[in-house]
Formats: C-alpha cells, structure tokens, sequence
C-alpha cells in the first residue's frame, strides 16, 4: 500500500461494521453536525466494548431522526415527538436492552416534550442523546422550543421573541440521573460522555449543539456549519458541575459545557419492584431483568 | 518539534505514524478535517469529486501523526487514518523531506 497512490486500495473505513452502507451518503447537509455526532456515538459502542446485539436506537422524525435509520443496529424510526415513549416500551419489554434515543430538539423537546419529562421524572433506564440544532429543521427551519432568543427562523423573521428551554436544566428538573452538554466539536469528550451515558442505570441525557448549515446558519448570516464549530471553539467554555440553571443559550453566546448530573436514584422498574414486593410479597414475582442485572 | 525543556525520556519516545484514507466521493467538502488536523497534513483540494464537491487532499503524510481526530470530525465517513505499523527509532527529524 503506497502512501502517494493516487486511489489507495480500498480498506473499509472503522465505521462500516456500525453503519448501513447501502444508505450510505446519508441525507445531511455538507457542514451539519448530526453525522459528527453519530461517529462519536459509534465510537462509545467500541470503546465501552457494548455488545451490538444488545443496543436498540429509536428516533423521531426530523435531520436527527434519520440516525436510527443509518445505524446498523435495531432500530426504530418512530412518528414525530414518540421516539421516546416506545424507547419506554421496549425498555419495559426487555429490560437488558440498551435502549438509545438519539433524536433532535423539535422531536424531544418540542413535539415530544411531554413525554421526555415524564420519563425523566419515572427515571425509566434509557438514554436520550438530543442534537439541538435551535430549530425544526427538515421541516423548513421554523421557531422551536430550543431557538435562542432574537434568532431568526422561517417562522420568527423578526426574531425570536419565546424564551427557548434550558435541555440541561429542564432534563436535571425532571430527574435525569446523568446529564452532559457538548458541542459537536468536543468529539472526544462527547464520545466519553456517551459512553458514561450507556452506562449509567436510569434515564441519562446527552444535549450535543450541532450546526445545522443550511437553516440555522444561513438564516441568521452565520456562515456554514464551519463557521459555527469556529464559534464554538471559540465561545464554549467547560465547566463541569455547573449550576444548571446557568446553562441558558443566549443568541451567539456563551454555551458551557460539561458533565453537570451524575447521581444514583432508583429507576423506575426498581421502584416498581419494590413498591410489588413489599405489598404483595410472595404473590409477586420480580419483573425479569430489574434486578441490578 | 520544538521543546520548551526536553524531556528525558525523548530518545524512547516514538511518534506515531499515521496513513490517512479519503473516500473522495462520500466527501461534502465541509473542510472540518482540514480545519482542525493539529499537524496541517490536509488541504482541500481543486478537484471535483462525482457529487460536485471539492475533497481533501493530503499535502504530506509523514506530518500525520494518527491522532484520528479527521476521522472523528467527519460527518460523512469519508476519510480515517490507521496507524503506520513501522515506527521510525527517533523522532520525525528523521523522516521528514
Ligand atoms: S437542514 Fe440543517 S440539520 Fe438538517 S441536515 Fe441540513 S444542516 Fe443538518
Ligand atoms: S489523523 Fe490527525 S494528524 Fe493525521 S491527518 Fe487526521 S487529523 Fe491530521
Ligand atoms: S471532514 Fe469529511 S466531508 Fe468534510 S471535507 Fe473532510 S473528508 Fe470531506
């Protein structure tokens, strides 16, 4: 193998084992984030050895929501906003699984939102990895729950005047057990998170700030999603632990990053089990697989 | 490389070597690997691949040092570097030209 050849002879890339090469460019835009973020998550499953068999990724509608369609693992592509309630069920099914939500903000956030703080608040064994890229973005670039306050999207041509959630601080509130935000350019770190995330009994959250190029960007004059990775080498400050009520994105500001939960509480199928066990002893018989498996 | 105080054990210190691969027509010419390879070991090039897009190309790969971070940043999957397996004794002085 030379190294000046031309076209070198065709090793598979790392990544090929984990993804559907048939479907393979994906969609995304040149410069959008999103397929940053699945490289890290692919490498969370190497590196934390997780067996392949037994992850599941479930996702919503939107440019995040195509990511269960690329992985090649089991995988669901739900309707908008219900990726995490049948992550819940297949959870509750089969309890060893590693059941990973990987969606957008509009998706969880937005249209999905009531679920997302109920399954925080059950602290139900999954993982939510949310890519916020501030908008609606297959769906034409509108307002969402996450637009920064005074940006431009198709439907605040003036700006936004809403108040956008605080993913950290609203997924803490709720009862998240491990809650980490990175930008797409922390790849490392974000891969470590997401594999601290896999790990960790009880409903954990991921919040990866992603480019989105050609909504996003171009809307607000931001360049490409270059640009904004510049910005965010440049604007983004770790800081491990952070009050979350300090985490708000403000329009081209600051954003802090970090591990900010990272507690141990009963899950939801511990706490089911307990709550049986105690009241109807004998008779009830432990749901397979809560035991600390 | 230049050290600030040169550490004692830099004669047994072996940089790694890196051989980096680009898929041409997967790539979407974001330029996020030439951007951020710490070695400046890519540029993007003039060529247009079979979607319109202009590639990277690499300007000298004994400056790649396998860190493996293009291969991270890429969203498309389109360029990965695996590690040389014939470490030079020394350091890059060596292998440089
Ligand atoms: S519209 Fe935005 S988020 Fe969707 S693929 Fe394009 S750049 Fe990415
Ligand atoms: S592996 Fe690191 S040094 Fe080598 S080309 Fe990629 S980014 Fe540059
Ligand atoms: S990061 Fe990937 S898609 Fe972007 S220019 Fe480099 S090879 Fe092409």
């Amino acid at each position: 193998m030379r190294a000046d050849a031309p076209a070198k002879p065709a090793i598979e890339h790392p990544m090929e084992s984990l993804l559907r090469m048939d479907r393979i460019p994906h969609i995304w835009c040149p410069t959008c984030g999103i397929g940053t973020a699945v490289t890290a998550f692919a490498s969370a499953l190497e590196e934390n050895e997780i067996p392949l068999d037994s992850v599941s990724v479930v996702s919503g509608i939107g440019c995040t929501g195509r990511v269960a369609g690329y992985m090649k693992l089991d995988s669901y592509h739900t309707t908008h906003g219900r990726a995490v309630p049948f992550a819940v069920g297949l959870h509750l099914a089969k309890p060893s699984l590693k059941v990973v939500v990987f969606s957008g903000d509009g998706d969880l956030a937005g249209i999905g939102g009531n679920h997302f703080i109920h399954t925080a608040r059950r602290n139900v064994d999954i993982t939510v990895i949310c890519v916020n890229n501030f908008l609606y973005a297959m769906t034409g670039g509108q307002v969402a729950a996450t637009t920064p306050v005074s940006a431009n999207t198709s439907t605040s041509p003036y700006g936004n005047f809403e108040q956008p959630f605080n993913l950290p601080l609203l997924a803490q509130s709720c009862g998240a057990v491990y809650v980490a935000r990175w930008t797409a350019l922390h790849i490392r770190r974000m891969t470590k998170a997401f594999g601290e995330a896999l790990n960790k009994k009880g409903f954990s959250f991921v919040e990866v700030i992603a480019p989105c190029s050609t909504l996003y960007a171009r809307r607000n004059r931001l360049g490409t999603g270059l640009d904004l990775m510049k910005f965010y080498h440049d604007n983004s400050e770790i800081r491990h632990g952070a009050d979350p009520n300090d985490l708000n994105i403000g329009f081209q500001e600051k954003i802090i990053c970090g591990k900010f939960v990272d507690i141990e509480k009963p899950t939801f199928l511990d706490s089911m089990n307990e709550c049986y066990g105690k009241s109807l002893g004998e008779k009830y018989e432990i749901y397979e697989g809560a035991a600390h498996a | 490389m230049k050290f600030w105080r040169t550490p004692l054990d830099v004669e047994r210190l072996k940089v790694p070597r890196g051989e980096v691969h680009i898929i041409k027509d997967r790539c979407k010419g974001c330029g996020f690997c030439v951007e951020y390879c710490p070695r400046g070991a890519l540029e993007m090039s003039d060529e247009f691949n079979a979607k319109g897009y202009h590639p990277p190309r690499i300007t000298d790969e004994t400056l790649c040092v396998s860190c493996n971070l293009c291969e991270m940043l890429c969203p498309e999957f389109a360029i990965f570097c695996v590690l040389k397996e014939e470490p030079e004794p020394g350091e890059e002085k060596k292998v440089e030209g």
